[in-house]
Protein backbone atom coordinates (compact mmCIF):
# COMPACT_ATOMS: atom_id res chain seq x y z
CA UNK A 1 0.00 0.00 0.00
CA UNK A 2 2.53 2.47 -0.96
CA UNK A 3 0.51 4.62 -3.70
CA UNK A 4 -3.50 5.61 -2.15
CA UNK A 5 -5.49 6.88 -4.58
CA UNK A 6 -7.82 9.14 -2.93
CA UNK A 7 -10.28 11.72 -4.64
CA UNK A 8 -12.25 13.82 -1.86
CA UNK A 9 -13.76 16.05 -3.81
CA UNK A 10 -15.21 13.28 -5.76
CA UNK A 11 -16.35 11.49 -2.17
CA UNK A 12 -18.15 14.90 -1.77
CA UNK A 13 -19.94 15.35 -4.48
CA UNK A 14 -21.02 11.35 -5.02
CA UNK A 15 -22.34 12.50 -1.32
CA UNK A 16 -24.43 15.39 -2.42
CA UNK A 17 -25.57 13.15 -5.56
CA UNK A 18 -26.77 10.91 -2.74
CA UNK A 19 -28.48 13.66 -0.82
CA UNK A 20 -30.38 15.23 -4.21
CA UNK A 21 -31.85 11.40 -4.50
CA UNK A 22 -33.22 12.16 -0.85
CA UNK A 23 -34.97 14.88 -1.82
CA UNK A 24 -36.73 13.33 -4.90
CA UNK A 25 -37.23 10.77 -2.44
CA UNK A 26 -39.20 13.14 0.04
CA UNK A 27 -40.39 15.64 -3.06
CA UNK A 28 -43.04 12.75 -3.62
CA UNK A 29 -44.06 12.91 0.40
CA UNK A 30 -44.18 16.73 -0.22
CA UNK A 31 -45.79 16.75 -3.50
CA UNK A 32 -48.95 14.02 -2.30
CA UNK A 33 -49.08 16.41 0.55
CA UNK A 34 -49.67 19.62 -1.26
CA UNK A 35 -52.40 17.69 -3.45
CA UNK A 36 -53.91 16.80 -0.55
CA UNK A 37 -53.58 20.49 1.03
CA UNK A 38 -55.65 21.68 -1.86
CA UNK A 39 -57.92 19.15 -1.92
CA UNK A 40 -58.89 19.56 1.88
CA UNK A 41 -58.08 23.06 3.10
CA UNK A 42 -59.69 22.87 6.00
CA UNK A 43 -59.70 19.43 7.02
CA UNK A 44 -55.87 20.01 7.00
CA UNK A 45 -56.38 22.93 9.20
CA UNK A 46 -58.34 21.31 11.71
CA UNK A 47 -56.00 17.97 11.72
CA UNK A 48 -53.04 20.41 12.55
CA UNK A 49 -54.32 21.89 15.33
CA UNK A 50 -54.62 19.15 16.98
CA UNK A 51 -50.64 18.70 16.73
CA UNK A 52 -48.69 19.45 19.28
CA UNK A 53 -46.86 22.49 18.46
CA UNK A 54 -44.57 22.33 21.49
CA UNK A 55 -42.97 19.29 20.20
CA UNK A 56 -42.68 20.48 16.64
CA UNK A 57 -40.99 23.76 17.87
CA UNK A 58 -38.41 21.90 20.20
CA UNK A 59 -38.07 19.34 17.92
CA UNK A 60 -37.04 21.83 15.58
CA UNK A 61 -34.29 23.65 17.82
CA UNK A 62 -32.74 20.33 19.00
CA UNK A 63 -31.92 19.54 15.27
CA UNK A 64 -30.63 22.86 14.93
CA UNK A 65 -28.81 22.90 17.20
CA UNK A 66 -27.52 19.34 16.13
CA UNK A 67 -26.44 20.80 13.00
CA UNK A 68 -24.55 23.59 14.44
CA UNK A 69 -22.59 20.89 16.71
CA UNK A 70 -21.52 18.45 13.63
CA UNK A 71 -20.51 21.28 11.62
CA UNK A 72 -18.25 22.73 14.36
CA UNK A 73 -17.38 18.91 14.28
CA UNK A 74 -15.77 19.07 11.14
CA UNK A 75 -13.95 22.29 11.34
CA UNK A 76 -12.52 20.52 14.87
CA UNK A 77 -11.54 17.94 12.72
CA UNK A 78 -9.55 20.18 10.49
CA UNK A 79 -7.78 21.69 13.18
CA UNK A 80 -6.58 18.54 14.38
CA UNK A 81 -8.63 18.97 17.77
CA UNK A 82 -9.50 14.78 17.68
CA UNK A 83 -10.71 15.24 21.38
CA UNK A 84 -13.21 18.77 20.50
CA UNK A 85 -14.44 16.40 17.70
CA UNK A 86 -15.23 13.25 19.30
CA UNK A 87 -17.22 15.70 22.44
CA UNK A 88 -19.43 17.22 19.42
CA UNK A 89 -19.76 14.24 17.26
CA UNK A 90 -21.45 12.86 20.88
CA UNK A 91 -23.47 16.04 21.27
CA UNK A 92 -25.09 15.81 17.87
CA UNK A 93 -25.72 12.06 18.73
CA UNK A 94 -27.38 12.93 21.99
CA UNK A 95 -29.47 15.88 20.65
CA UNK A 96 -30.72 12.96 17.91
CA UNK A 97 -31.29 11.13 20.37
CA UNK A 98 -33.46 13.79 22.63
CA UNK A 99 -35.28 14.29 19.21
CA UNK A 100 -36.45 10.91 19.09
CA UNK A 101 -37.71 10.48 22.69
CA UNK A 102 -39.43 13.94 22.01
CA UNK A 103 -41.36 12.28 18.94
CA UNK A 104 -41.82 8.76 20.93
CA UNK A 105 -44.00 10.81 23.69
CA UNK A 106 -45.42 13.00 20.97
CA UNK A 107 -46.45 9.83 19.13
CA UNK A 108 -47.88 8.13 22.09
CA UNK A 109 -49.97 10.95 23.00
CA UNK A 110 -51.53 10.76 19.62
CA UNK A 111 -51.74 7.07 19.59
CA UNK A 112 -53.43 7.43 23.34
CA UNK A 113 -55.83 9.68 21.60
CA UNK A 114 -56.89 7.31 18.81
CA UNK A 115 -54.95 8.86 16.00
CA UNK A 116 -52.84 6.08 14.45
CA UNK A 117 -53.01 5.20 10.39
CA UNK A 118 -56.11 2.46 10.32
CA UNK A 119 -57.69 3.64 13.61
CA UNK A 120 -61.23 3.83 13.97
CA UNK A 121 -61.05 7.06 15.27
CA UNK A 122 -59.70 8.32 12.18
CA UNK A 123 -62.40 6.47 9.90
CA UNK A 124 -64.77 8.45 11.73
CA UNK A 125 -63.19 11.88 11.11
CA UNK A 126 -63.47 13.93 7.23
CA UNK A 127 -61.55 12.28 4.87
CA UNK A 128 -59.01 15.12 4.66
CA UNK A 129 -57.89 14.50 8.67
CA UNK A 130 -57.40 11.28 7.58
CA UNK A 131 -55.18 11.89 5.20
CA UNK A 132 -53.06 14.36 6.96
CA UNK A 133 -52.88 11.79 9.68
CA UNK A 134 -51.54 9.01 7.22
CA UNK A 135 -49.46 11.49 5.73
CA UNK A 136 -47.96 13.30 8.90
CA UNK A 137 -47.21 9.24 10.21
CA UNK A 138 -45.60 7.88 7.19
CA UNK A 139 -43.34 11.22 6.11
CA UNK A 140 -42.29 11.99 10.24
CA UNK A 141 -41.71 8.03 10.21
CA UNK A 142 -39.98 7.90 7.21
CA UNK A 143 -37.71 10.87 8.50
CA UNK A 144 -36.82 9.36 12.45
CA UNK A 145 -35.70 6.50 10.03
CA UNK A 146 -32.89 8.89 8.30
CA UNK A 147 -32.34 10.63 12.40
CA UNK A 148 -31.20 6.88 13.26
CA UNK A 149 -29.31 6.31 10.65
CA UNK A 150 -27.88 9.54 10.93
CA UNK A 151 -26.82 9.08 14.26
CA UNK A 152 -25.21 5.66 13.96
CA UNK A 153 -23.51 7.01 11.13
CA UNK A 154 -21.73 9.57 13.01
CA UNK A 155 -21.22 6.95 16.17
CA UNK A 156 -19.56 4.40 13.55
CA UNK A 157 -17.51 7.76 12.17
CA UNK A 158 -16.59 8.90 15.62
CA UNK A 159 -15.31 5.58 16.72
CA UNK A 160 -13.41 5.77 13.80
CA UNK A 161 -11.72 8.98 14.98
CA UNK A 162 -11.35 7.96 18.37
CA UNK A 163 -9.44 4.84 16.29
CA UNK A 164 -6.99 7.47 14.11
CA UNK A 165 -8.72 6.21 11.02
CA UNK A 166 -10.52 9.33 10.02
CA UNK A 167 -7.99 12.67 11.14
CA UNK A 168 -7.19 16.17 9.94
CA UNK A 169 -5.61 14.86 7.10
CA UNK A 170 -8.41 12.51 5.74
CA UNK A 171 -11.01 13.87 7.34
CA UNK A 172 -13.94 13.47 4.50
CA UNK A 173 -16.01 10.29 5.75
CA UNK A 174 -16.99 13.02 8.84
CA UNK A 175 -17.36 15.79 6.03
CA UNK A 176 -20.09 13.28 4.59
CA UNK A 177 -21.40 12.04 7.44
CA UNK A 178 -22.09 15.69 8.63
CA UNK A 179 -23.81 16.50 5.17
CA UNK A 180 -26.02 13.59 5.44
CA UNK A 181 -26.96 15.00 9.50
CA UNK A 182 -27.55 18.52 7.47
CA UNK A 183 -29.54 16.88 5.05
CA UNK A 184 -31.79 15.36 8.20
CA UNK A 185 -32.26 19.01 9.26
CA UNK A 186 -33.09 20.30 6.05
CA UNK A 187 -36.30 18.21 5.52
CA UNK A 188 -37.42 18.47 8.96
CA UNK A 189 -37.10 22.53 8.02
CA UNK A 190 -39.80 22.08 5.54
CA UNK A 191 -41.89 19.55 7.44
CA UNK A 192 -41.95 21.40 10.79
CA UNK A 193 -44.40 24.04 9.46
CA UNK A 194 -46.55 22.07 6.74
CA UNK A 195 -46.82 19.75 9.67
CA UNK A 196 -47.42 22.14 12.53
CA UNK A 197 -48.05 25.48 11.70
CA UNK A 198 -50.55 25.75 9.24
CA UNK A 199 -53.53 27.58 10.17
CA UNK B 1 -11.60 15.81 -9.91
CA UNK B 2 -8.69 18.44 -9.26
CA UNK B 3 -8.14 18.26 -5.49
CA UNK B 4 -9.41 21.11 -3.41
CA UNK B 5 -8.74 21.95 0.72
CA UNK B 6 -11.20 23.14 2.65
CA UNK B 7 -10.05 26.06 5.03
CA UNK B 8 -11.77 25.30 8.32
CA UNK B 9 -14.77 27.90 8.84
CA UNK B 10 -14.28 29.50 11.65
CA UNK B 11 -16.53 28.36 14.75
CA UNK B 12 -17.69 31.46 15.14
CA UNK B 13 -19.53 31.73 11.39
CA UNK B 14 -21.79 28.56 12.87
CA UNK B 15 -22.46 30.08 15.43
CA UNK B 16 -23.76 33.37 13.97
CA UNK B 17 -25.52 31.27 11.42
CA UNK B 18 -27.16 28.83 14.12
CA UNK B 19 -28.64 31.97 16.13
CA UNK B 20 -30.20 33.36 12.44
CA UNK B 21 -31.74 30.20 12.48
CA UNK B 22 -33.23 30.14 15.79
CA UNK B 23 -34.81 33.78 15.27
CA UNK B 24 -36.31 33.11 11.95
CA UNK B 25 -37.89 29.47 13.81
CA UNK B 26 -38.96 31.72 16.53
CA UNK B 27 -40.54 34.23 13.49
CA UNK B 28 -41.98 31.10 11.48
CA UNK B 29 -43.83 30.18 14.19
CA UNK B 30 -45.03 33.55 15.63
CA UNK B 31 -46.17 34.68 12.29
CA UNK B 32 -48.15 30.93 11.68
CA UNK B 33 -50.25 32.57 14.92
CA UNK B 34 -51.48 35.16 12.84
CA UNK B 35 -53.94 34.87 10.20
CA UNK B 36 -52.96 36.13 6.63
CA UNK B 37 -55.12 33.38 4.84
CA UNK B 38 -52.79 31.50 2.08
CA UNK B 39 -50.37 33.64 2.90
CA UNK B 40 -49.21 31.36 5.77
CA UNK B 41 -48.32 28.68 3.77
CA UNK B 42 -46.37 31.41 1.49
CA UNK B 43 -44.89 32.53 4.52
CA UNK B 44 -44.02 29.40 6.14
CA UNK B 45 -42.38 28.14 3.24
CA UNK B 46 -40.39 31.40 2.29
CA UNK B 47 -38.59 31.01 6.20
CA UNK B 48 -38.22 27.24 5.18
CA UNK B 49 -36.31 28.32 2.48
CA UNK B 50 -34.27 31.21 3.62
CA UNK B 51 -33.55 28.60 7.08
CA UNK B 52 -32.37 26.14 4.62
CA UNK B 53 -30.28 28.09 2.36
CA UNK B 54 -28.21 29.04 4.93
CA UNK B 55 -27.70 25.42 6.27
CA UNK B 56 -26.93 24.36 2.62
CA UNK B 57 -24.50 27.54 2.01
CA UNK B 58 -23.19 27.48 5.47
CA UNK B 59 -22.95 24.13 7.01
CA UNK B 60 -22.82 22.42 4.60
CA UNK B 61 -20.07 24.70 2.82
CA UNK B 62 -21.71 25.45 -0.58
CA UNK B 63 -20.29 28.68 -0.43
CA UNK B 64 -17.14 27.07 -0.95
CA UNK B 65 -17.53 24.30 -3.38
CA UNK B 66 -16.82 24.50 -7.09
CA UNK B 67 -19.30 25.38 -9.36
CA UNK B 68 -20.21 21.72 -10.27
CA UNK B 69 -21.88 21.52 -7.03
CA UNK B 70 -23.83 24.40 -7.16
CA UNK B 71 -25.19 23.38 -10.54
CA UNK B 72 -26.28 20.33 -9.10
CA UNK B 73 -28.50 22.03 -6.67
CA UNK B 74 -29.96 24.03 -9.14
CA UNK B 75 -30.86 21.39 -11.50
CA UNK B 76 -32.58 19.45 -8.44
CA UNK B 77 -34.71 22.31 -8.02
CA UNK B 78 -35.60 22.39 -11.14
CA UNK B 79 -36.21 18.98 -11.43
CA UNK B 80 -38.38 19.39 -8.42
CA UNK B 81 -40.40 22.25 -9.55
CA UNK B 82 -41.21 20.19 -12.83
CA UNK B 83 -42.25 17.41 -10.98
CA UNK B 84 -45.08 19.81 -8.84
CA UNK B 85 -45.75 22.09 -11.50
CA UNK B 86 -46.60 19.33 -13.84
CA UNK B 87 -48.62 17.70 -11.46
CA UNK B 88 -50.62 20.45 -10.13
CA UNK B 89 -52.02 21.38 -13.85
CA UNK B 90 -53.27 18.18 -14.34
CA UNK B 91 -54.89 18.54 -10.45
CA UNK B 92 -56.11 21.43 -10.75
CA UNK B 93 -57.48 21.79 -14.33
CA UNK B 94 -59.28 18.11 -13.94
Amino acid sequence: MSIEHRDDTGARFGMWLFLYTEVILFSGLFLLYAMALAKFPNDFSNASHRLNIYFGTVNTLVLLTSSLSIAMAVTALQRGRTKLTLILCGTTVFLGIVFLINKYFEWSAEIGHGIYPGSHHLAEQAPGVAAFFNLYFFTLGLHGLHVVIGGTLITVVAIMTAKGKVTSERYTLLENTALYWHLVDLIWIFLFPLYYLIL
Amino acid sequence: MSEQKHEPVPFRTFIQVWICLLILTVTTVIVSRIHLGPWNIWAALGIASLKSSLVIFFFMHLRHEMRLFKIGLLVLLVIVAIFIGVTFFDVLYR
